[in-house]
């Protein structure tokens, strides 16, 4: 299963920085540093804006797979790796999209699960790469069967 | 606080931060902040239904919490790479402890070995962060990635 919709796209999305949403996350993680939230701070930085933390754009809308449907519950996370050209900056639109990057199953005692890549990329207006996200999803045999039925 | 481009191989970059025990405030407030409202990180029934014994955090609360022992530096740089793998469950109550550890250095970049642990001194992630000494403003430096 699967093996079809590897290097299936989703349509581009813009994301728009929110210094509100910034906000919001660098609270719920109690990483309250001025270099996200006060303006002066920002300005006079090296990056000349606040900035978001690494793992901000999990917020990010990456768009729809127009034909892949998974469950929100039963999957695992397994990994998570972003890579940065340089820092997100507050107020800066983002273009994001994802792309199944490749699946594959393992068996073990638990029975045989499925392990699924996917990659995110945003971009600047010029098409620039500012970062690239992959998550490694497990799917769990009980899970597995239920997409299969 | 010293700098982290004097830190070196096998330095930590400082003590490791342990956090208050978990709460589930903590997750509703990181549910509502990321987005990711999957019951098993806020609702015990869901979490049953599940097959865990309570309610686990989001992996990427652990995540982003561990992220923030580099934002003190980052008028020195900013990460470039934070690669994890998620190895075990966090539950409420739990206590855990974020580390980074110095694995490799160059005059462009210091690599780290980050982990976090609970209170049993099991990891529960582990990975690599990478901290760029580049000065980011030159953007005509972007590269495939």
């Amino acid at each position: 299963m699967f093996v079809n919709i590897i290097r299936k796209r989703s349509n581009k999305v813009l994301n728009v920085v929110e210094r509100g949403a910034v906000r919001s996350f660098v609270n719920a993680i109690d990483d309250v540093h001025p270099i996200y939230i006060d303006e002066e701070v920002g300005r006079r930085s090296r990056y000349g804006q606040n900035i978001c933390p690494p793992t901000f754009p999990c917020i990010f809308d990456y768009g729809d797979f127009s034909d892949v449907h998974l469950p929100n519950i039963g999957l695992i996370h397994g990994e998570q790796t972003y890579h940065y050209n340089r820092p997100i900056r507050i107020g800066e639109s983002i273009y994001c999209w994802k792309e199944v990057k490749g699946y594959k199953e393992k068996s073990g005692k638990s029975g045989t699960m499925g392990f699924l890549t996917i990659e995110e990329i945003g971009e600047d207006k010029e098409s620039n790469k500012i970062f690239r996200a992959e998550k490694v999803i497990i799917i769990t045999e009980s899970v597995r069967r239920e997409l299969i039925k | 606080m010293s700098l982290i481009v004097n830190k070196k191989v096998g330095d930590s970059l400082r003590s490791p931060l342990i956090l208050p025990p978990v709460t589930r405030i903590d997750l509703i407030k990181y549910a509502g902040a990321s987005g990711d409202f999957n019951p098993i990180h806020t609702i015990d029934d869901e979490a049953e239904k599940a097959g865990l014994p309570g309610v686990i955090a989001h992996g990427m609360w652990t995540m982003g919490n561990l992220a923030k022992l580099f934002t003190p530096y980052l008028e020195e740089g900013y990460i470039k790479t934070y690669q994890i793998r998620f190895l075990g469950m966090v539950f409420l109550n739990d206590e855990i402890s974020l580390n980074a550890t110095v694995s490799e250095k160059t005059t462009e970049e210091i690599s780290f070995e980050v982990v976090a642990t609970n209170q049993e001194d099991i990891p529960v992630l582990k990975g690599l962060v990478i901290f760029s000494l580049n000065d980011s403003k030159n953007e005509s430096s972007f590269h495939e990635l």
